[in-house]
């Protein structure tokens, strides 16, 4: 490409999480790139906030999150698997009674 | 930056694979994929992401001859989610291993395509409504089948997208309106813009099911759920009546309305006009392409001092 293009590569990937009006928590809602942070987080807002959609926005470097990955998806959530007892639905209520 | 052929997927990974696509469940970046899929997803999301890039350039044309100061406000609102949705879907293709810039450089050398649409000029006011209302419209159905294709990212940039959407084609639709309902040099003025922009439109959807290399696959892996016919004839039964509810005529007298299936069956499109304006010899491919380039060399120098300006202040805080 042009001259002007040597050396000038993407800026930073980063995060966006967005937190809607009424309470929800942030969510993932893509990401943007950016030199820094306080440019990140007005590209986000520009791009993912452009119809009160946030009350409040994150962004974080996209190097920086670490995930499980989808090999995991047994054996790591396995401990979750067989334990009826963490749910309501295991115990048992006399008949009749309605206050559950 | 092409991945590896497809030859080395394992077909039991592929098996596995499509019978995960089988029962519906979405496709996300860490995933594994065989490549062609990767490959085709990469060719179609950035196809779209440079679409609605490109597709700022015939609109932005009118911003500053907009009639009215509203009319004005929503040309520039729209034109900046074009900019948005380009930036969804290319932040979508990124989580496939690509870089956005290494698209972008395929955008401005010519090498990588986009709706051939935006090869064509919009000559009058008429025109910006009959963007919103054909193109916008034409783009809501192909945008709302996309959401829910198997690929996660995809899928989910379709559905912000879409939301945003109804917004165009409404203020596109109220501009034919309004023009329609106007005096008569208006109405024609309206009805010139939809002689013009229909069977360009039409060929928004792609070539028939039968000459469409990629559509075989792109369904199989539930990338694409309706077909390009399917997708096109859906549109022409949506718009005969939007256009008859604003007295307007659309450019083909040979249209007929099929009792049995309830469709609007239109005349044979021109696809050596098609095929041309694909290649690059429509009314405006060069001058889009010109556009671009110049839009990316004049703002060189903002990305290089955002560059500097980060530098220094991690400098700053580092020695502080």
């Amino acid at each position: 490409m042009s001259a002007s293009d040597s050396g000038s590569t993407s800026h930073k990937l980063w995060e966006v999480f967005t937190q809607p009006p009424g309470g929800g928590p942030h969510e993932h809602a893509g990401s943007v790139h950016a030199a820094d942070a306080e440019m990140a987080l007005q590209n986000a807002r520009d791009v993912y906030a452009r119809r009160n959609e946030a009350v409040s926005l994150w962004v974080v470097p996209s190097d920086q999150i670490t995930a499980s990955t989808p090999e995991d998806m047994g054996p790591f959530f396995e401990p979750g698997n067989d334990k009826a007892y963490r749910h309501p639905q295991f115990y048992k209520v006399p008949q009749g009674v309605r206050v559950f | 930056m092409t991945p590896a052929p497809a030859s080395t997927d394992d077909p039991k990974r592929v098996a596995e694979f499509e019978a995960r696509i089988a029962r519906g469940e979405t496709i996300e970046p860490k995933d594994w994929m065989p490549e062609k899929y990767r490959r085709q997803l990469i060719r179609m999301m950035s196809q779209h992401a440079h679409s609605e890039v490109v597709g700022m350039l015939p609109e932005g044309n009118w911003i500053t001859r907009a009639p009215s100061l509203r009319r004005k406000m929503s040309l520039m609102a729209k034109v900046q989610d074009e900019a948005g949705h380009g930036l969804y879907i290319y932040c979508g293709t990124e989580t496939l291993g690509v870089d956005r810039h290494d698209l972008v450089l395929q955008l401005l050398s010519g090498t990588a395509k986009y709706s051939s649409i935006f090869n064509y000029p919009t000559l009058t006011w008429a025109d910006i409504g009959a963007v919103g209302w054909l193109v916008d419209g034409a783009a809501i159905v192909n945008q709302t089948m996309l959401a829910k294709a198997s690929y996660g990212p995809y899928a989910r940039a379709m559905v912000r997208i879409c939301k945003e959407e109804n917004f165009h084609k409404r203020q596109g639709y109220e501009i034919m309106a309004t023009l329609a309902a106007g005096t008569p040099e208006q109405h024609a003025m309206a009805q010139d813009a939809l002689n013009r922009w229909w069977w360009p439109s039409l060929m928004m959807f792609g070539p028939h099911d039968a000459d469409s290399p990629n559509s075989g696959e792109l369904s199989r892996w539930g990338i694409k759920r309706k077909s390009n016919d399917e997708l096109r004839q859906r549109f022409v039964n949506l718009t005969v009546g939007q256009a008859k509810a604003i007295n307007l005529t659309i450019p083909d007298p040979g249209m007929t309305f099929d009792e049995d299936t309830k469709n609007w069956i239109f005349s044979e499109i021109d696809w050596d006009e098609f095929w041309r304006v694909v290649k690059g010899d429509g009314p405006c491919n060069r001058e889009r392409l010109a556009a671009r380039r110049k839009a990316h060399d004049d703002g060189a120098w903002v990305r290089a001092a955002a560059e500097a300006y980060a530098e220094k202040q991690a400098r700053a805080s580092s020695a502080a």
